[in-house]
Parts: C-alpha cells; structure tokens; sequence
C-alpha cells in the first residue's frame, strides 16, 4: 500500500538554537499538524514534545509517521529521526515548495542569519551564512528587548508606531546595547530605537550577498515581526514572498525530504 | 537517527620516515644549542634557506613551530600573553602564539621530543614574501635577544615579474653574505650554497610529484594528509634529507594510484582549499569529509612548497625567481589563473575558501574572487571562517553545518 492508502505522514523536525519546530504533512504534502516551542539545553526532550503536540494537532498517532527528518542545529539529538539535512537544504526545499521559482532565500533565525539562492528548478546555487558573529540574528533583537525591558512579542508593533527612526552604528550586539542606553538617556523615543534596531537587523543581511531574482523571507524573527518585511520591500523596493508560516520554512523542508526518501524507498522495493 | 560511522583510513607507510625526519631535525639543533657545535639561523617559511645551509647554519623554521603549537592547540592559551604586550590579537597568529610561546616556556617540542625549548637563535633571516608579520616577529626576538636581524624585502601584489625585481631581489640576497659571515664565522662557500639549491630543486620537483598524484580518481591522499607530509620539504628544504623523503613517498603514491586506492573510500565529490590549514581542527575537518565521501584533494597551501624553478647554475637569481613567483606574493588576475589551472589538473567539484581571521595575505575570498572563480569555472564555493592557530576565531558547529551544506549542494547539482 502507499502511504496515501494507509494514511501515513512525514515528519520534519528543525532544532533551532532558539525554537524547536515540527512540521506534519501528509501524502500530498499539506501541513496537517506543527508545533513551536523554545528548544532549551535537552533538544532531545523538546524534540519528543513537539511532536506529541504536533501529532495531537494533526490526530495521528506515532505509528502513522513513515519518515522523519531532522534539521537546524539540534539535528543530531533528535533521537528518533531516519536521517538528517542541514537547516540550509531544509529552508532552500521548503521555500521553494511555496514559491516554486528562482529566489533569493532570507532567513532569519535565532542565531544564524541564511542567504539562499536558488535556480527555477529549486537547484541551490549558493548560500551564505552570518560569520561567526550572531550581530543581526534573533539573539541580537533577544538581548535588547531584554536591556528595553520590552516584551519580544510588543517589538512589532513598536516599531510601526516610530516617526524618526534611530540609526544605530555598532557591529557588536553587547556595543549596540550601550548606544541604545546612549540613546534614551538623550531622550530618543522607545519606537524609533526599535525600528532603528530592526533597520540594524536588516543592514546585517543585506550585506551577506547580493539579491537576484524573487526575494523570500522566513524564520521566526519574520513570522513574530512582519514589520520587518514591510522594512526590506521598502528598503529594497522589491516584492517580498513570505509563505504562511515562516518559521516553519525548515521543517517543513525536512518533512518534504522526509517524504521523497519514503517514497524513494517505496519505489525501490 | 542514523550513528555515525569510525573512521579507519589506510595509513601512509611513510609517515614513520617523515617522524623520524621531523624528530631528527629538532634533535640536531638542541644539540648543536647545548655543544655549540653549530650556528642556528632562524629563517621565515620561504626564506633564503638554502644561502643559510650554503653557509653552514642548522636553520630552524619558526612558522613550523608556530603550526605546530596550533596543531596541538596550545596556541589559543599563549597569545593572550603576546596580546598583553602590545600585539594585537587581529596580526598574524603564529607571531603571537610562538611569543607567547616563548613568554610561558611551554613548547610543543617538550612532549613530542622532550626538548624544553625552541634553539636559541645566532641570526634571524626573513622574507616579507609572505607577508609584513614575518619581519616583525623576528624584530621582536631580536630586540628580546639582541641577535642581529637580516631579511630580504619582496616586491608583492606583482602580476607579471620583470627583470627589475628579480634583480633586486637577488641582489638582497646576496648583500646579506656578509653580514652573514660575520655571525658563522666561516667563509661563504659557493659550491656548498649550490649543492643546497640543487637539493631543494630536486625536493621540489618530487613533492610537486606527489601532490599532482591527487589528480588521480580516486585520490590517493587528501590535502589533510599533505600538510602532514610536506613537513620535510618545510624543514629539510635544501638537504639530501628532504629529497631521500620524497623519493620514498612518491612511489608509494604512485602505487596507491596503480591499485586505485582511495584516500577517501567511495569518493563522491573533490574539492580544493584555498588559505591556511586550520591547524588545531585537521582531525575533525578530515573525519567530516571522509564521512561526507568528499576529498579534499589539492590546496594552494601545500602547493606553496614547490620551488622548481631553482637552478643550481644561477642560484642567486634562481632563488629570486623562485620566490617571487609564489602564490601569495602575485596580484589577484594571477592567483584567479593559478586556481583556474588547478581546477583543470585535479577537476574538483568545488572550493572551499579559509578566511583566516588573522592572516589576510593567506585568505583570498576578501576581494571577490570566490564570486568571480564560481563564474569563471561554473562550481559553486563556500567561504568557512577559521583561523590557523586561534581557535576563539573559529565556530566549529557553524563550520560543520557549512560543509555539510556545501556537500549536499554538490550532491543536489
């Protein structure tokens, strides 16, 4: 029996420095159950919860999983994966599932910034990482609404209401840090210092490579701050493409891999 | 999740050979520094070692040591103490792990020789070939131990090399005789100085030899192996030592090649290394492409030992040549050709380039050419950030996922 006779799913699990994700497709591939949760020190316990709660959203039970993958950089601790791909293969497939054309990937994500390019055939024809400084990722947008005293999930809307962004200039997250403190005590507003920290974010990317083509846009720093994308069309002039659930970009990937090699499998029995 | 497989690779039988050259070569001189036997000259990785044998000196080579306190990871605790001293920790990271090496008296020499510090130097010889840090480094030893200092200063970013530096240079090296003479104490002897040429000539020829083995399919050794092995031709340059090496070496290449064994068992993908070996990660680095069924099989690096233009007949002119046709001394169109040519030789699939955060001279991916090479030879490229010997440069993990993304590129492709 194939698996779309017998009901079973792929499972994509991505073990980010910051958040877990699992994606659930079925044999069509439509997501039928995810989770997000923050991945902690034991990636391996998260990893299990995650896809209990997944399962639950989806109404499948454990048995009914065919194959899994793992990705991001917990992807070896998830104990009960069949294999594992790197986060930048996982972002390339699951972007290009929503957007099939040639892009230039934008990933943001909690310690690593990704750029991607690919081909109409969602071949990869490059990719580029943050260097060894994490200056623009989600840790760095982490760390200053920590020193604001500002909940991360109020930085959005934050920012929209600026009339006279900040500019910020420090390559260095503990730096920037201090030049915000410089700021409001010359009595810089709070949202200006916040689109000045987003516009910060942006720069950081935008240096990695060039953009060509289509421009798409993932990670859980877009899904929590749209306002961030407004920021690059803006700044970019382009059309960006940012799929339903960006945060979920990897694991979504890793459950397409998932699938094919189910059905690679399948096909060479 | 599927474990990850033991690596067990085929073992170069000569690497007994090369130990033995390396150990011989630091016993030599501790000897020499405890009986007075000898004088030591100090001499930068691509000096004028073979004036230097040519006038009777051991010559100690001080980047080798510097590799060596990388490989063993020492490096990352010393420079911290040459930083304190006014060095930044951005320069070149062999200067500040070999003076911080000799701040702490901590020396890799002492476990694997039991040799408690590096020969004290009678003269310090460089050339800013490589680059400006060599010159500073010896300056440093020379204030610290007041021996004299003499060095050779390289024209660089060259494209083509006309007559007017060549002359130059070799006028350099010879007005160095001298004062030369005066530290050994011995006359300068020409046809000592060209038995040394002849030897390096023929050093070179052979490790040329050996590593153009590597554009066998399979490869029989991979650019982590030749770091290993190009030890002699580093430290034995200029003797009948560092040819007896490689005439045994070689052959046992050629014959892994006849019996097509593989370096990397399965070899799916090759690629070229273009800067610094990462010298306390060769270990890791080399079990992560062997997994990943990929050969690093050619590198600038390793190239940057061969010397074939040396000619016994014109040895003055011949070593400017020789010196000065190097790699890192050219301008970028040169090295775009250089890699260009490589690419023919070995036909890798792709190439990794090491920014070495503290040796700028040794990483070419900081003025676009992994952009233009990708254009120009149509495969792609990935840029890892690293460093030679400070491992606080180096994020392994983001490393590891890099490669690893890079393999499954080549494997998509």
């Amino acid at each position: 029996m194939t698996s779309s006779e017998t009901g079973a799913v792929f499972v994509g699990v991505d073990v980010g420095a910051s958040r877990t994700k699992v994606a659930i497709l079925d044999a069509e591939a439509n997501l039928i159950g995810y989770c997000v949760r923050k991945s902690g020190t034991d990636f391996t316990h998260t990893a299990n919860l995650c896809l209990e709660a997944a399962l639950d959203m989806a109404g499948i039970p454990r048995k009914g999983i065919q194959y899994c993958i793992s990705t991001g950089y917990g992807r070896k601790n998830v104990a009960f994966s069949n294999d594992t791909k790197t986060e930048i293969s996982c972002h390339a497939r699951g972007c290009y599932h929503y957007f099939p054309m040639a892009m230039t990937i934008i990933d943001i994500g909690g310690q690593d910034n990704k750029v991607i390019k690919l081909d109409d055939q969602g071949r990869r024809i490059s990719f580029k990482m943050n260097r060894k400084c994490a200056a623009g990722t989600g840790a760095f947008l982490e760390e200053m609404s920590a020193r604001l005293d500002i909940p991360l999930e109020a930085m959005d809307g934050l920012a929209r209401q600026s009339t006279e962004m900040v500019e910020l200039g420090s390559y260095c997250t503990v730096f920037s840090g201090t030049e915000v403190l410089e700021k409001i005590r010359q009595g810089k507003k709070v949202p200006d210092i916040i689109k000045g920290l987003f516009f910060s974010v942006i720069k950081r990317v935008l240096e990695m490579d060039s953009l060509t083509d289509r421009v798409a846009m993932t990670g859980g720093v877009v899904e929590h701050n749209p306002y961030l994308v407004e920021m690059v069309r803006e700044m970019t002039s382009r059309e960006i493409l940012v799929p339903e659930h960006p945060q979920l970009t990897g694991a979504v990937g890793a459950a397409l891999f998932a699938r094919e090699a189910a059905n690679h499998r399948e096909d060479t029995r | 999740m599927p474990e990850e497989k033991k690596v067990t690779r085929k073992k170069i039988e000569a690497t007994d050979v090369c130990k033995k050259i390396m150990a011989d070569h630091f016993y030599e001189m501790d000897e020499a520094v405890r009986t007075g036997s000898r004088k030591i000259a100090w001499c930068t990785s691509v000096g004028p070692a073979e004036l230097l044998r040519g006038m009777g000196f051991l010559v100690y080579f001080p980047e080798n040591h510097g590799a060596m306190l990388g490989a063993t990871r020492m490096s990352t605790d010393l420079i911290p103490y040459t930083n304190a001293l006014g060095y930044s920790p951005d320069i070149c990271s062999y200067l500040t792990s070999d003076i911080g090496s000799y701040l702490q008296r901590k020396t890799p020499l002492k476990m694997a020789y039991n040799i408690e510090s590096v020969p004290r130097p009678d003269v310090l010889v460089f050339n800013t070939n490589q680059c400006r840090d060599v010159q500073d480094w010896f300056a440093w030893y020379s204030r610290e131990l007041n021996v004299p200092l003499v060095g050779v200063h390289t024209h660089r970013d060259i494209g083509d090399i006309g007559p007017t530096q060549i002359q130059d240079i070799a006028a350099q090296i010879e007005d160095m005789i001298p004062q030369l003479e005066a530290v050994s104490g011995e006359k300068f002897d020409m046809d000592r100085f060209k038995e040394a040429v002849g030897y390096s000539r023929r050093t070179s020829e052979l490790w040329r030899a050996c590593l153009e083995t590597a554009a066998a399919i399979p490869s029989p050794w991979t650019f982590f192996d030749a770091t290993i092995h190009m030890g002699p031709a580093v430290v034995a340059r200029g003797t009948k030592e560092g040819v007896q090496y490689y005439e045994i070496l070689l052959p046992e290449l050629e014959q892994r090649v006849k019996d097509g064994v593989a370096a990397v068992e399965g070899e799916r993908h090759r690629l070229y290394w273009e800067g610094m070996p990462i010298w306390g990660k060769l270990r890791p680095l080399s079990e992560q492409f062997y997994a990943l069924k990929t050969c690093v099989v050619a590198s600038t690096y390793c190239n940057s030992w061969i010397f074939d233009q040396l000619d016994p007949a014109r040895p003055f002119e011949s070593m400017a040549v020789a010196y000065t046709e190097l790699f890192i001394v050219r301008d970028e169109p040169f090295k775009e050709e250089y890699i260009a040519d490589c690419f023919e030789k070995f036909k890798f699939d792709g190439i990794l380039f090491h920014d070495a955060k503290t040796c700028p001279n040794n990483s070419n991916n900081r003025y676009g050419m992994p952009e233009r090479l990708s254009k120009k030879l149509g495969i792609p490229v990935l840029t890892i950030n690293g460093d030679l010997c400070d491992l606080r440069c180096y994020s392994e993990e983001q490393a590891k996922t890099n490669i690893e993304a890079f393999i499954e590129q080549l494997e998509e492709a």
